[in-house]
């Protein structure tokens, strides 16, 4: 075994978007039944707020000075005036965001409430960080309830089944000097091939859920292009924003918009972990014999439309592979670049994970209901249309597709089969409790989090990697930049945060 | 849009299951699936045809 390489930890983050949903018909009062008139928006605006009250934290300017969404990995800049309205995310829009003591990000984006995580460096604090917000999400929901008297829902989910979806996006932090057309012949196979890893499952196919039948993700049909720079519409599977959030000329953040919203705290796991090595294995050279699908939109639709895990997609050399051929041909080129480069503890656990799933899979997918979403879903959905004698078109099965992904634990479908002790899990609710307010000790949320909780009043303004604070009514503001992600970790400002009585003297401690 | 009829008794939270419900269950008898399909049954929305028609949503990312 060679000595690990001196490997720069992966920083990676999450981001969800949650569907909103106002319930309960029977109403006290002309103003609860008025309320089925507010926007999405503005009802996912209400959560955001109400935790804000709950936690007691104002509402926090977003600083965008180094936000670039029109800026294309290939190289070039979309102008404005041509980009859609909802590629200006760095435009202020008056809605809530809140910059949280556990140096995540919360607010509307577009008409659903986002929570992204802050940036954590392995897959188990993402999926930590990742549960922390569903956390947030259920008490925002239970206070705006409790606050306007109606009951507000939210899913992770990633489609309505009517043609609207949302994402759950993972970033990862990369080598500004990868080449970008590397990463995306060498990454398409992989996560055209990764949804019966990570897949939700779903009722219906097509966007609009026109077909009947079940499949094994959420997100593969509103998949339209191989490479590009929309997230909303026409969306490509590599994508291709170049807004790194660190120093750009270091860094590139790959945007990765293909994912489903899981439950499974193991699938999490697993979609982070398995992404994390095979952009290592690029980052490092790449693998030989990548196979080049001759479709690869068609080939992520063929592939989740299928559960019996049979279908195939050609490759360009005539070939013909499974889902489980391509994962198995990715995991393993990760395996001979860990032999070659040295792996990490949690490394050999995915590998180890990745592994025994593709050997149940292949064997019999139900194997899989204790740790993957789409498995348990189509078990559950399986068995009621059996004895039910439903047939695919019953609203009961859509409507048990939409309950699994309730956030509430006393409707989650999920949660029902987590507490009869179905599926595996990663983390007790103390740590996950402990999460939603204490930030990740490796990186710069440290700082931003400590910032939030030590010092909230004394700042204006945050974002990925700036805190702006008004030190007091008489200075003008004083913008700290913060471009590496692993500065600003608890070894390093630890000491200094704890011994600043505010914020000025922070700065003086820091030097700046 | 959301005209969907919720069962009042589940807001209350005493048809749920209180979240340590013993975990260890014979992995082989369906029964316990059907057990399962039971305590669900309890806390899915009870109309079906209108909750699905009411979930809505915008489209986002």
């Amino acid at each position: 075994m060679p000595e690990p390489e001196q490997v720069t930890p992966t920083v990676l983050g999450l981001e969800t978007e949650y569907g909103i949903l106002l319930a309960d018909q029977a109403c006290a009062s002309p103003v609860q039944d008025g309320l089925d008139a507010l926007h999405p928006m503005h009802l996912s605006n209400a959560v955001i707020r109400t935790y804000g009250e709950l936690v007691r934290q104002h509402s926090t300017g977003w600083d965008y000075q180094t936000e670039s969404p029109l800026n294309d990995q290939r190289g070039f800049e979309v102008p404005r005036g041509k980009a859609l309205a909802d590629q200006l995310t760095d435009v202020e829009n008056g809605l809530a965001n809140l910059v949280l003591t556990n140096g995540a990000r919360l607010y509307v984006d577009h008409a659903h409430p986002e929570y992204a995580t802050p940036e954590v460096t392995g897959p188990r604090d993402a999926v930590l960080w990742d549960r922390a917000g569903d956390l947030v999400m259920l008490q925002g929901a239970r206070a705006a309830s409790r606050l306007l008297g109606r009951q507000v829902r939210l899913y992770k989910n990633n489609t309505d089944g009517k043609g609207a979806s949302y994402g759950t996006h993972e970033n990862y932090l990369l080598s500004r000097s990868t080449p970008f057309h590397r990463v995306v012949v060498q990454l398409t196979p992989f996560l055209v091939s990764r949804g019966v890893l990570v897949g939700a499952g779903r009722v219906g196919r097509g966007q609009s859920s026109e077909l009947p039948g079940f499949q094994i993700t959420q997100r593969a049909d509103f998949f339209e292009a191989e490479v590009g720079l929309e997230t909303t519409v026409n969306r490509p599977i590599v994508n291709t924003r170049d807004e790194p959030h660190a120093d750009a000329s270091r860094h590139r953040r790959l945007h990765v918009i293909t994912g489903d919203a899981n439950q499974s705290e193991y699938a999490t796991w697993l979609k982070v972990g398995t992404a994390s090595l095979v952009l290592r294995l690029v980052e490092s050279g790449g693998w030989r014999d990548v196979p080049a699908l001759v479709d690869p939109v068609r080939a992520m639709h063929v592939l989740s439309h299928d559960p019996s895990l049979r279908a195939t997609v050609a490759l360009e050399d005539g070939r013909e592979l499974t889902a489980l051929d391509l994962q198995h041909r990715v995991l393993s080129a990760v395996r001979e670049h860990l032999a070659r480069h040295g792996a990490g503890p949690e490394d050999e656990e995915v590998v180890a994970a990745w592994q025994q799933v593709l050997d149940d899979l292949a064997v019999d997918p139900a194997r899989c209901a204790d740790r993957l979403d789409w498995v348990a879903k189509q078990q559950l959905v399986e068995r009621y249309r059996e004895r039910d004698g439903l047939g695919w078109d019953a609203p009961k099965l859509a409507l048990l597709d939409l309950q699994y992904a309730d956030i509430d634990p006393e409707r989650s479908l999920y949660h029902a089969l987590r507490r009869a002790g179905r599926v595996r899990t990663l983390l007790d609710d103390a740590e996950v409790e402990r999460a939603r307010t204490e930030p990740p000790t490796d990186t710069r949320a440290f700082f931003r989090g400590r910032c939030m909780s030590r010092f909230a009043d004394q700042v204006v303004a945050a974002s990925w990697d700036s805190v702006i604070f008004q030190l007091d009514r008489h200075r003008s503001w004083v913008r700290l930049p913060m471009a590496d992600p692993l500065r600003g970790t608890r070894a390093a400002v630890g000491d200094l945060l704890d011994r600043a009585g505010d914020a000025a003297e922070l700065l003086d401690l820091l030097g700046s | 849009m959301s005209e969907q009829t919720h069962g009042r008794r589940h807001d209350e939270g005493e048809d749920v299951p209180p979240p340590e419900a013993p975990a260890e269950k014979s992995q082989t008898a369906s029964d316990d699936f059907d057990e399962l399909l039971d305590e669900i049954d309890s806390v899915l929305e009870s109309n079906a045809e209108e909750f699905v028609r009411s979930f809505v949503q915008k489209g986002g990312q």
